[in-house]
Parts: C-alpha cells; sequence; structure tokens
C-alpha cells in the first residue's frame, strides 16, 4: 500500500502518480489520507488501481474513471465519478448534486444519500443509493439502471429515455415522461445482482421499477403541454 | 461563482478565537471570488453602547481620528474610532441614524457599510488574501461572521458592490448565485419605504429580509416568506445581532455545506473551507436541503 498525503503533494502530483501507476505489484494499491475537500481528486484514472482516500473530498472526484476502483471513507462534492467509463467507485458518506453525471459505464455506490441530479444524463453506468436521493435524480437518464434504496426527491427521471430506475422507498414525484413499470423476474434478478456487487443488503422485493412512457421521444403537437 | 462562509459560536469561551478560525475559512473560498471579499462580523456584548457604525473612505490618509473628534463635538456624545486600513469602526453613545448622518455630513465621500449595535462590516476589491491581512480579520472576536468572496456576474466590482449588505441595524446577508425578479422587488420594496444604494441583486434580498423583520417576523418567518417572493438562483448566509440563518432556492444548484458541534455551526460553499476548522472531524456535516430554513440563536444573555 502506497500512502500519499495529499496535503503535502497536492492534487496535481497525487493524480500524476496514480495516472502513471505501472502494472507492478507495489504500484496497485493507494491510500490518500488529507483530501480536505480537495477537487479532481484521482481524476482521469484508466488503469486498475485500487484507491482508498481516507477524508472527505471536493468537486469531480474519480471523475472519467475507468478501470480503477476508487473507495471515499467520507462524503464527497458536486460531480462525484462524472463520466465513469467502467470501473468502481464507492462512496462511504454522502455525495453531493449531480454524481455519476454523463456516467457510460462502471458501478456507483453512495452508501449514505445522494443530493439533487444524482445520474444526472447517465449514458450507461450503474448508480447505487443506500440512502436516498435528492430532487430530479435521473434527469435525461438515457441508460443504464439507478438504484435508490430510500425515498427519491421530486421530479424523478424527468425527461427520461431508456435507463432504468428502481426504488426502494418511494418517490416525492415523478418528472415529465416517467412512469412506474412492472418488476418481472428479469428485472428483480439484475436488482439483485446490482445489490449484490454494491455490497447492501436490502431485500429485491421491495422495489418499484421506473422508466421512461416514450412520449417525448419525438415532437408531437398533441404532447406539447408536457415539453 | 461565488464563495459564501458563515461562522456561528455556540461556546461563548471560543469568542477570542472567532476570526482566528475564521480567516481561514474566507480565505480557502479565494477561487470562486477574485473580485472583491467582505466580511460582517458580530460581538456578542454590546456592552451598552447605542451604536456601532462601520465606515469607508477611499482616501487612504483620510483623518477617521479628527472625524470622531469634530462628531463627538456635534453630537455631544462620546465617540471612540479604531480604524482598519480604509474602514474605521466608530462606537458612539447616540443613535444610529445619528452617527450616520453625521460622518456623511462631514464628509460626502464617507461610505457607512456597516451599522447597528454589535456588527463591524469590512469590504473591498481584490483578493481576499490581501482583504484577511489587510484587515487584521485572524484577530478579530465575537460570536459570529459572514462572508463572501465575489466572483461578480451582474453589476459592478466596487467596493459598494460588494457582500455582505446591510439592510438594518445588525441585518447582514452574502449570497452565492443571481436573483431574476429583483428589479420588480426592489420596486416594490422602495415602495414599502425602503431606501436603496446600489443596483445589486443581492442588496435587494438583504432589503427584502430588513423589511420583514421590520413588519414584525422573526428571522426563520422572514426567510420562508423570502422563498415566496425571491425568484432566482441562491444559497444565502444571514447574521443579525443574535442570529445566523442559512437558505437555498428550491433548485440547489449552488452549492453549501453545514456542520455542526458542540462549540459551534459553521457554512461554506464548500467543504474545504470547512477542513481546518478545530473539532471538524467530529462535527455533523452535511449539505442543507433546499428551501429549508436553518437557523440558530445565541443564548439568553450573549
Amino acid at each position: 500500500m502506497n500512502t500519499v498525503d495529499l496535503a503535502a503533494t497536492g492534487v496535481r502530483e497525487l493524480n500524476r502518480r496514480l495516472q502513471l501507476a505501472s502494472d507492478d505489484p507495489s504500484e496497485q494499491s493507494w491510500l490518500v489520507i488529507n483530501p480536505k475537500g480537495a477537487h479532481a481528486v484521482a481524476a482521469g484514472l484508466t488503469r486498475p488501481v485500487r484507491i482508498q482516500i481516507d477524508g472527505h473530498v471536493g468537486y469531480y472526484c474519480a471523475g472519467m474513471n475507468q478501470a480503477a476502483a476508487v473507495t471515499i471513507d467520507g462524503h464527497c462534492g458536486t460531480g462525484i465519478a462524472e463520466n465513469i467509463m467502467s470501473g468502481l467507485v464507492r462512496v462511504r458518506g454522502n455525495a453531493s448534486q449531480s454524481a455519476g453525471a454523463s456516467g457510460h459505464g462502471g458501478l456507483l455506490v453512495i452508501e449514505g444519500n445522494a443530493g439533487p441530479r444524482c445520474g444526472i444524463s447517465m449514458k450507461g453506468v450503474d448508480i447505487v443509493v443506500g440512502g436516498k436521493t435528492g430532487h430530479m435524480s435521473g434527469f435525461m437518464a438515457q441508460s443504464g439502471n439507478l438504484v435508490v434504496c430510500g425515498d427519491a426527491g421530486h421530479d424523478l427521471g424527468d425527461s427520461i429515455y431508456e435507463a432504468a430506475i428502481y426504488v426502494g422507498g418511494s418517490p416525492a414525484s415523478l418528472g415529465t415522461d416517467c412512469v412506474e413499470k412492472d418488476m418481472t423476474p428479469k428485472h428483480r434478478s439484475l436488482l439483485r445482482d446490482l445489490l449484490s456487487r454494491a455490497g447492501i443488503e436490502i431485500d429485491p422485493d421491495r422495489f418499484r421499477r421506473f422508466g421512461s412512457a416514450r412520449k417525448l421521444y419525438h415532437f408531437r403537437v398533441d404532447h406539447a403541454d408536457a415539453y | 461563482m461565488c464563495g459564501i462562509v458563515g461562522l456561528f459560536l455556540k461556546n461563548p469561551a471560543l469568542r477570542g478565537s472567532l476570526g482566528g478560525y475564521f480567516a481561514p475559512m474566507l480565505a480557502s473560498m479565494g477561487e470562486r471570488g477574485p473580485d472583491s471579499a467582505g466580511i460582517a462580523v458580530y460581538e456578542a456584548e454590546p456592552q451598552g453602547r447605542a451604536s456601532r457604525v462601520t465606515a469607508f473612505h477611499p482616501d487612504a490618509g483620510f483623518s477617521w481620528e479628527s472625524v470622531a473628534a469634530e462628531l463627538s463635538r456635534r453630537l455631544a456624545a462620546e465617540v471612540r474610532v479604531v480604524v482598519k486600513a480604509d474602514h474605521a469602526v466608530l462606537e458612539a453613545d447616540h443613535d444610529v441614524s445619528g452617527v450616520t448622518r453625521g460622518l456623511t455630513d462631514l464628509d460626502p465621500d464617507v461610505r457607512v457599510v456597516g451599522y447597528g449595535k454589535s456588527v463591524a462590516v469590512f469590504k473591498d476589491k481584490g483578493s481576499v488574501a490581501e482583504i484577511v491581512a489587510r484587515y487584521g480579520v485572524a484577530d478579530m472576536a465575537g460570536s459570529h461572521a459572514i462572508g463572501h468572496t465575489r466572483m461578480a456576474t451582474e453589476s459592478d466590482v466596487t467596493t459598494g458592490h460588494s457582500h455582505p449588505f446591510i439592510a438594518d441595524d445588525d441585518v447582514c446577508l452574502v449570497h452565492n448565485g443571481s436573483l431574476s425578479n429583483h428589479n420588480r422587488l426592489r420596486g416594490w420594496l422602495i415602495r414599502q419605504g425602503m431606501q436603496f444604494e446600489t443596483d445589486n441583486d443581492t442588496e435587494v434580498a438583504a432589503r427584502y429580509v430588513a423589511h420583514r423583520l421590520q413588519q414584525g417576523s422573526g428571522l426563520k418567518e422572514a426567510l420562508e416568506a423570502g422563498l415566496r417572493d425571491l425568484d432566482g438562483f441562491f444559497t444565502f448566509a444571514i447574521g443579525t445581532r443574535t442570529g445566523f440563518a442559512v437558505l437555498r432556492d428550491g433548485f440547489a444548484c449552488k452549492p453549501a455545506v453545514l456542520a455542526e458541534t458542540g462549540d459551534w455551526v459553521a457554512m461554506a460553499s464548500e467543504f474545504r473551507s470547512l477542513a481546518e476548522l478545530p473539532g471538524v472531524e467530529q462535527a455533523d456535516i452535511w449539505e442543507p436541503e433546499p428551501e429549508v430554513v436553518y437557523d440558530w440563536t445565541l443564548g439568553p444573555g450573549a
């Protein structure tokens, strides 16, 4: 395990070392201490390294992640795992707004609560939130799965495309063109697998599924009021 | 983008350390607001004095001592003055309006930036690090403080357009965001008898809160009314003589973090501003919910 004191190295030096980590076994595991809310910690990683961050981070932590497994032992600011491509990002505390924004792949686990607009414009990432999410989560979500074990804030899934949203509690309200859909055995199986990968123990039978009514795909004057 | 911070000391024993806690909080928000910075610092115990007025003069060599002496003679009241760079804090055994009117009568270039019984306000153009050093923020004592680093988006970069805005005795507000209905609301407030000094949107929010307080609302009720009447993006931190409050609009795109221990409550745009506070490791840390008023009041005797 390599330990990096962020207060001493600064974010650029830390990220450079993480981005350039070789295949050598000595460079596969990293502990970052004293993050103190710094932005862009462990952003732009492309190799399957394991990183643990001991404390709270600022904006865009683990942004654009590919292959790496990043765990934050604390809370995180705006845009955790923004545009994640692959790999695993785990937040042990709470996440601020726009968690997993526009993510293409991989898994983002937020063990606590997520703020507004969680999974905004997600394009294939899977997001599992152990607690609740703020308003307008899943806004314009295009692909992937957003799992909310607690309650979801108002206007869930507004203008959603083909992503799936699973809610264990209840949504305050659904956004435009977001509707409840049947939970089939196929969906329950997918959800069980996601919860298992996220390491969150909760009965999949509690969940309801939401997705697109597909009425906003093409402009129809009959739906003008919904735009 | 702007940076806002607030610190409210629940433990009176820490009042000597207010500035020491607060200065690094404000300084760390410099990247969010390079244009200007400002603070409102509240002394917990006004000790019976009638008024405390902070004023600014653009002339660095301005003789505040002679102005204070002349003001004392005209008001027939004791006036004590403490000068910090181009600002001066005047404490007088006379009411606020007499002191502020007396100051601007003596020199029309004097600009009053803070008034009431307990608040002192310092605000200036330039980098927050320079401003924190220039006014000796780290050495200031008090019960609570709010501060701001400004990235101007909708009105001029001047000392007058800098935050905090004061709108009534000891009522100060800092703002991250922009209001879209400030012109209409300014007109309405003018018709209610409020006077304005700038065309700035945040001044409208400050005057609005002051107006509601003057109408008899408590701070919480005034801000709840603001949720109905203010349109736009905002995270506010508000100080009164005995109170401190935080409010975000429903969209909640302007960031805020709150942290609380048994000793203090701290608010900032970003966690990094709170990272060096003594005891933060044990603090409850959370993001304030949209459209929820968070407020704290000093205990009796403060």
